[in-house]
């Protein structure tokens, strides 16, 4: 569901398409603690793409997603953020938030990972406002771009974790316990 | 557009005839300041369409964000389980700066409520369920934040203002009496 909106998607390098083998990273969390893409093999992944840290509205994406972590983690998937923000940046922002899931900085080279999911705004320095659900094997099961002023909200991840616990046959009170 | 995924329901507090042209269902947050200026906004649009208008107020607390507002969402529940859901409501959001444990007893006393019996349910999460519930079923149809209005199933993405909902209000009812039965 939701497609992307063609004119935002004209804007940046493609989006990576379901199917694609999620391109593979190592990034900082926060200052000397870093996460590979691959350490999290087995579970459903959702990387939330966001333009920075700090945005000034309550009940905007980020603390949207703080609040849905529990519905997230029905399906045993794993939350991660990430922006062109550092580690430092992230470090204040989680604990200013009392986020209780893990923001990658894509700070150096900037913006790297980014532009390996065709979700960088060149132009601007950011990256694109983008939803990435990656499945156990590490493929991309749904990816959505959305126009970089509005909050995608969270129905969109559940659907798609829906849909790969239903293909899975996960047996979800097994991940839940 | 974003269309609300669970209908109006026997667990809804509802506002207004079953047979009313327009239903505003509005996802809201008592201790979220852009609700405190929407329950306003809300009071105003309902007083200009009467018996036209059915309202249902559906919780969305922000938890992590708000320390008060889910107990102030089950403090509403205990309200409406005892027929005062809507005294509750306004009482909430006309005390939104000092939302708290002392004001929720003393709003249950000023209703006529035992606030001991609020004080056990809050101790009990009685109403948690309930609450949770209602998040759950926003997520689903795409509430982002707070508050969100949907006129008549569909999301209302644009201000909510009084002009800016009167007016998302007054075309939903153009639309719907273009196909009538």
């Amino acid at each position: 569901m939701a497609p992307s909106n063609p004119k935002d998607a004209t804007e940046s390098s493609s989006l990576i398409a379901p199917g694609t083998k999620a391109p593979e990273f190592t990034l900082p969390f926060a200052p000397n603690q870093a996460l590979s893409l691959n350490e999290l093999r087995g579970k459903p992944v959702i990387l939330a793409f966001y333009p920075a840290d700090w945005s000034p509205t309550c009940g905007d994406q980020i603390g949207l997603y703080n609040e849905v972590l529990p519905e997230f983690q029905k399906f045993g998937a794993e939350l991660l953020g990430i922006s062109v923000d550092g580690p430092w940046s992230h470090k204040a922002f989680v604990e200013d938030r009392k986020l209780r899931f893990r923001l990658l900085s894509d700070f150096e080279p900037k913006g790297a990972v980014a532009r390996k999911y065709g979700v960088y705004r060149a132009a601007d320095g950011i990256t694109e406002r983008a939803l990435f659900v990656i499945d156990k094997d590490g493929v991309v099961a749904w990816s959505y771009l959305s126009p970089i002023r509005v909050n995608p909200g969270a129905e969109g991840i559940l659907d798609a974790l829906e849909k790969l616990a239903q293909q899975e046959g996960y047996d979800q009170t097994k991940i839940a316990s | 557009m974003t269309k609300l995924k669970l209908p109006v329901n026997a667990d809804d507090h509802v506002a207004g005839p079953a047979d009313a042209e327009v239903t505003l269902v509005e996802y809201g947050d008592y201790e979220c300041p852009h609700c405190g200026r929407a329950h306003g906004v809300v009071k105003r649009i309902r007083k200009h369409f009467g018996e036209r208008l059915r309202f249902v107020f559906r919780n969305f607390p922000l938890i992590e964000a708000h320390a008060n507002a889910e107990g102030a969402a089950e403090t509403a529940e205990f309200a409406g389980a005892h027929g005062k859901f809507w005294e509750m409501h306004d009482l909430l959001f006309a005390n939104q700066q000092r939302l708290g444990g002392a004001l929720f007893m003393e709003l249950a006393w000023k209703l006529g409520l035992s606030a001991p019996a609020l004080s056990q349910a809050l101790e009990d999460r009685a109403f948690e369920t309930h609450v949770r519930a209602d998040f759950s079923g926003g997520v689903r149809s795409g509430v982002n934040g707070t508050p969100t209005f949907f006129i008549n199933g569909t999301r209302h993405d644009g201000a909510f203002d009084y002009p800016d909902l009167l007016h998302a209000i007054n075309e939903a009812i153009g639309m719907t009496s273009g196909m009538e039965r």
